[in-house]
């Protein structure tokens, strides 16, 4: 892999983010909706009745992970759709770029902008609910190794979808933390899912996580286990998108796909 | 010499429907070599399968001596295109797409290749213009300034002055040959104006249903199949190709 190339692929995206301030504000206004409402959704908690539970902590916090992860995932997918729109396939894939290269340009974009989207978002959220991140203490740290290392897999796998299907299939990319959500257990315990969802919720690592932060906030430690088998799970995930995206593009070489990218399909 | 390109038995075929059949051939480092064809002929589909966007069924494409299916990146390093249904970005400036086409394609001295490459294609009022908003003539001049800023050592041009006015075109037609002149590198060069062809090309080769029906020098080929010019000889073989096969 030669990192120009990969630079390459990361600099067109600045330039975009550069060009357009649309593309600039949507790093932050659905993150910022959501601070918002779940900020003064947990304040409202906080004040009911004789509450102990730090609700910032299990509720904002939690969001704002779950935000970081998502975005992680969407910024990845969104440089893929540049691409797209731009109709861009053919000087891109007949250049001597390496799938592996285009890739990791993808990631590393996706990367820079869910950190500064993170930033602004704990900057949002401290300001306005003096809530810090570091209430879970160093956990944090494995929290967001996880999230970040899924995000990165499930926007690989998003990215494959758009180019198996064609364009119109990035409508079935955008709900898919939505989808996930309710089986990682965002801001409920696991243990109170149907056993199938549980057993779901086991397979994906932000379950790992989120029970992490309630154990914390509960007065427990994130077990090193936890994170390892969260962990293990990511990098396999991560493999595993790799691999799909790999057998859509062979695919798409064979049928002509990429030639014709336009036609959405070649059947 | 070694040939820049070399093609050999090339195959495509989408179930029963074969799109190229067996086409073999080459381009010299200093050639211009003209592939000509009625729509639907397999140009398109095998300058595809040279830039490795498209699978071939059988056979094998070599650059400067490369597989492109082992080693499509080593082989498309010193390669380039153009062609009218692939433009550059049009919401990136043109210096913002020749610096990153120029990064992918590892071009030295970046920044100097892309102020004399810009001038070169009388681009300098549309330096810092998007793509977008430039006339297609313009465009098009923007997509030759990317395919030829890693001077490549072989050029794929698909039908490259479609939307040229006739004195851009003739410009941009006086530069390409120079660039094959000085052996910097072959090109393989499609096109449906058949004057054009007939005064650039050095060695024509007429596609039709996916395979290679004549070939020769495009100045001698008419008068060799009884044919007044060039455009004669392509309408024969576009409506009647099995009469010029049994020839």
């Amino acid at each position: 892999m030669k990192p120009i190339r990969i630079y390459a692929i990361f600099l067109r995206q600045i330039y975009l983010l550069r060009g357009n301030l649309t593309r600039f504000f949507q790093m932050f206004i659905w993150i910022t909706v959501d601070i918002l409402l779940w900020g003064f959704i947990s304040k409202y908690f906080t004040g009911v009745g004789n509450a102990h539970m730090n609700f910032f902590a299990v509720l904002l916090g939690a969001i704002l992970l779950w935000d970081f992860f998502g975005r992680m995932m969407q910024s990845i997918a969104t440089a893929f759709f540049e691409d797209v729109w731009a109709r861009n396939f053919l000087n891109i894939f007949a250049s001597p770029i390496l799938i592996s290269e285009y890739l990791t340009g993808l990631v590393l974009t996706g990367v820079v902008t869910s950190l500064v989207a993170f930033v602004v978002m704990l900057f949002l959220a401290g300001v306005v609910f003096g809530f810090s991140i570091l209430v879970y203490g160093f956990a944090v740290i494995p929290f967001l190794i996880i999230l970040f290392l899924f995000g990165i897999a499930l926007g690989i796998v998003g990215v494959s979808i758009v180019l198996r299907l064609g364009p119109p299939a990035e409508w079935f990319v955008w709900p898919i933390p939505a989808v996930i959500s309710p089986f990682v257990g965002v801001i409920y315990p696991l243990s109170i899912l149907p056993h199938w969802m549980q057993f779901v919720g086991h397979l994906l690592p932000p379950s790992y996580v989120f029970e992490g932060v309630r154990a914390i906030v509960a007065g427990g430690t994130f077990s090193g286990s936890a994170f390892a088998i969260g962990l293990c799970l990511s990098l396999m995930y991560i493999a595993l998108a790799y691999f799909i995206f790999l057998a859509v593009y062979r695919k798409a070489i064979r049928t002509g796909l990429i030639a014709r990218y336009s036609a959405e399909s070649v059947n | 010499m070694n040939p820049v390109l070399e093609v050999a038995g090339l195959k495509k075929s989408y179930g029963k429907t074969v799109a190229v059949d067996g086409v073999s051939f080459a381009v010299q480092p200093n050639e211009i070599v003209g592939l000509l064809g009625p729509n639907g002929a397999g140009k398109t589909t095998t300058i595809d399968m040279i830039l490795g966007v498209l699978a071939p069924s059988g056979g094998m494409v070599r650059i400067e001596g490369k597989d492109v299916a082992k080693k499509r990146s080593e082989a498309l390093q010193s390669t380039n295109f153009a062609a009218v249904y692939a433009q550059v970005p049009g919401n990136m400036t043109v210096f913002q797409n020749l610096k990153i086409f120029g990064l992918i394609y590892e071009v030295p001295n970046l920044r100097a290749r892309i102020e004399d490459i810009i001038r070169e294609f009388d681009l300098v009022p549309f330096h810092n213009t998007r793509c977008g908003v430039l006339s297609s003539g313009e465009q098009t001049r923007v997509s030759l300034a990317k395919a030829m800023l890693n001077k490549p050592h072989l050029l794929l041009l698909d039908e490259p002055t479609a939307s040229l006015d006739p004195s851009t075109a003739q410009i941009i037609r006086r530069k390409i040959k120079e660039y094959a002149k000085s052996g910097a590198g072959g090109i393989l060069w499609t096109s449906h104006n058949m004057h054009e062809v007939a005064e650039v090309c050095d060695r024509v080769l007429f596609l039709s249903h996916g395979k290679i029906l004549l070939e020769g020098d495009p100045k001698m080929l008419p008068q060799k199949h009884g044919k007044k010019d060039l455009e004669e000889l392509f309408i024969a073989v576009a409506r009647e190709p099995l009469t010029l096969e049994l020839e």
